[in-house]
């Protein structure tokens, strides 16, 4: 937490002063958080090099049941993925003015969880240092990918997702590290010194002048319109995955908007499982208030319809299509060994969030929190339902099978999270994880100003 | 052609410098720059200047992506022929994906690269007239005009309330 800081002459000075003074500030907590993260990323190290010298026969998936829950760490952290651009580029697009203190966090959590998804593929391939026969690039054997296939459409749809987002990110950053570095003009010390010089090189030279601005924002808003088709197209992809195999439990047209919609509802819930412990670690709870988590939920809510629409229109297609190996797939996934995952999902994403009906419980902090963490943990058990119980249950009964994972699977998926926290974690001190420039703007604009529990202390 | 001088108000408040910068343009002053933490519409629309120029780097970019998305996958299909069930060789309907995803990718990096170029970024200098305090809280005005015409500058600046005003000449 920051320590009590002078008074600040207007609105504007206050913003930064507050925000930017959370920065770099670490604790004993903080390193010890560290510790504990960096523990568990280097155990997942060991079990994935373990897996690749001792090979795939390591990780519990085998036939029939070829994607485990590599594959559904994979899509789950996509989706977590989604949220960042929907709230800083689709609700920039709406001038939804609540966004500015979230669209930050999220859009870094945005870079962060693609980085994860991103590891999936290549720790579910067998050689993994072939990952790069992927991209189309001349080579020898004159063979090119084929671009026929949703793998190959993924590669990207996620490397395009992953740039755009990491770029309107930093264009975002570029006048907050521009505040940064004429905070820290004159700065003493070393590390001072040093701090300046890092931010003065990340700002690119920004002063602030209105051409500059009139380019920025143009180039901003060209970022937005172009990432709010890109977030509906990404997670489309990744659903095509499962959509264009002919596996009962898959191949549905609803695939490309049930994703999306189960994506952003994942990606919501992470954010408000984030947001709750760092506004409390870095003293900034003026800054995101009941009334974001008010807005939040309604989003929560809304998607969660969307996604418990989706589950009963899947069965309702199941029966409507008189089809026998696809009905028996469904009635095996609510029925069959995978229950437990099944009742779990449906549980924590349609009847959880119903509780966001109410007012009281969107604006009740700890209650909102605690449904999105059940959320996240729904929306993991659904992508191993759909995933798992396809595969393990298709045509052919005698082909049927179920899927355990090991160990080594158990490792890197908490590794994933371990490392998704790390990046986040070092973000929340090194970079203003609130958007100083356009909480200014809000105020100026008069949509929406922090709260003065602070300033009455 | 007389020398120039140079009239420069601070203020903390956006609306005055947006009430200023109209009153300026009234006037009939056409040098006029800003400097500020943010920007709003409003001002920019005072300010009046031309629309960017990015928006050229975005059709550009958006087209050249598109363009090199369809040539990639249909020259690649065709390059390395392999026919399977008598089907055509380009599957356009497939190769949407990957030429939409380029379109997106293309598209996003040249605005951005057309933003840098238009706003001379990045740079080590910063901008002469720059004062750490535009990142923070206060707006600089910033008029260049003939001599003649200082004094009223001067005094339309200061009726807006700001801070400080500075000459020089």
């Amino acid at each position: 937490m920051a320590s009590v800081a002078p008074p600040a002459r207007t609105p504007f000075a206050r913003v930064s002063r507050d925000i930017i003074g959370a920065l770099w500030y670490s604790d004993l907590r903080f390193r010890l958080m560290m510790l504990i993260l960096l523990t568990v990323i280097g155990w997942a190290g060991f079990a994935w090099i373990y897996q690749i010298k001792f090979g795939m026969g390591k990780a519990g998936i085998t036939h029939p049941v070829m994607w485990g829950v590599y594959i559904t760490n994979f899509v789950f952290w996509v989706g977590i993925a989604h949220s960042g651009t929907l709230i800083s580029a689709i609700l920039y697009l709406l001038r939804s003015g609540w966004r500015t203190t979230i669209n930050r966090a999220a859009e870094a959590m945005t870079i962060f969880a693609v980085m994860t998804a991103g590891l999936f593929p290549l720790v579910h391939l067998g050689r993994v240092w072939y990952f790069y026969f992927l991209a189309p690039y001349p080579n020898q054997r004159l063979l090119w990918p084929n671009f026929r296939s949703p793998l190959i459409w993924d590669f990207f749809a996620i490397s395009t997702y992953f740039t755009i987002s990491l770029l309107f990110w930093y264009s975002g950053l570029v006048p907050d590290l521009a505040t940064i570095r004429d905070k820290l003009k004159g700065a003493s010390g070393l590390w001072g010194r040093f701090k300046e010089k890092v931010y003065g090189y990340l700002s690119l030279g920004w002063a602030g002048t209105d051409t500059q601005w009139r380019n920025y924002r143009r180039a901003y808003l060209y970022m937005a319109a172009i990432a709010a088709p890109l977030v509906l197209s990404v997670h489309s992809v990744v659903s095509w995955d499962f959509a264009m195999a002919i596996t009962p439990g898959w191949h549905s047209t609803i695939f490309a908007p049930y994703f999306v919609a189960g994506a952003i509802f994942s990606g919501i819930a992470m954010v408000i499982t984030l947001s709750v412990p760092f506004r409390w670690a870095l003293g900034l709870e003026d800054y995101i208030t009941e009334y974001h988590y008010d807005n939040m939920g309604k989003l929560l809510l809304l998607t969660s319809l969307i996604v418990g629409y989706a589950y009963v229109a899947e069965y309702f297609m199941a029966w409507f299509s008189g089809d026998p190996a696809e009905w028996e797939s469904f009635r095996w996934r609510a029925l069959g060994e995978y229950m437990g995952p099944f009742v779990i999902m449906v549980t924590c994403n349609v009847l959880v969030p119903l509780l966001c009906f109410s007012r009281r419980i969107r604006r009740n902090i700890a209650a909102i929190f605690v449904i999105s963490v059940l959320v996240n943990v729904g929306m993991w058990y659904e992508r191993f339902v759909i995933i798992v119980t396809s595969l393990a249950h298709d045509y052919s009964p005698g082909a049927w099978g179920l899927y355990k994972p090991t160990w080594v699977e158990l490792s890197i998926t908490a590794g994933s999270f371990a490392w998704f926290l790390f990046w986040f974690m070092l973000f929340a001190k090194t970079l203003p994880a609130i958007s100083v420039t356009e909480v200014k703007e809000s105020i100026a604009e008069g949509v929406w100003s922090p709260g003065d529990r602070k300033e009455e202390a | 052609m007389a020398a120039h001088e140079t009239v420069t108000a601070v203020y903390d408040d956006i609306h005055a410098v947006i009430g200023a910068v109209r009153s300026l343009r009234d006037d009939g002053c056409e040098d006029i720059s800003v400097f500020g933490p943010i920007m709003e519409g409003e001002l920019e629309d005072a300010i009046g200047k031309p629309p960017s120029p990015v928006r050229r780097y975005a059709l550009i970019g958006g087209l050249t992506g598109c363009i090199g998305g369809f040539a990639l996958t249909v020259w690649s299909s065709y390059y390395y022929p392999l026919v399977v069930g008598g089907k055509a060789l380009a599957s356009i309907p497939a190769y949407v994906v990957i030429a939409f995803e380029m379109t997106i990718l293309f598209a996003g990096i040249s605005a951005l690269i057309g933003m840098m170029i238009h706003n001379r970024m990045p740079t080590l200098t910063l901008h002469a007239e720059h004062r750490p305090d535009y990142t923070d809280d206060r707006f600089g005005v910033r008029v260049v005009c003939e001599p003649r015409s200082t004094a009223t500058i001067e005094e339309m600046l200061r009726s807006y309330g700001p801070d400080e005003v500075r000459v020089e000449r």
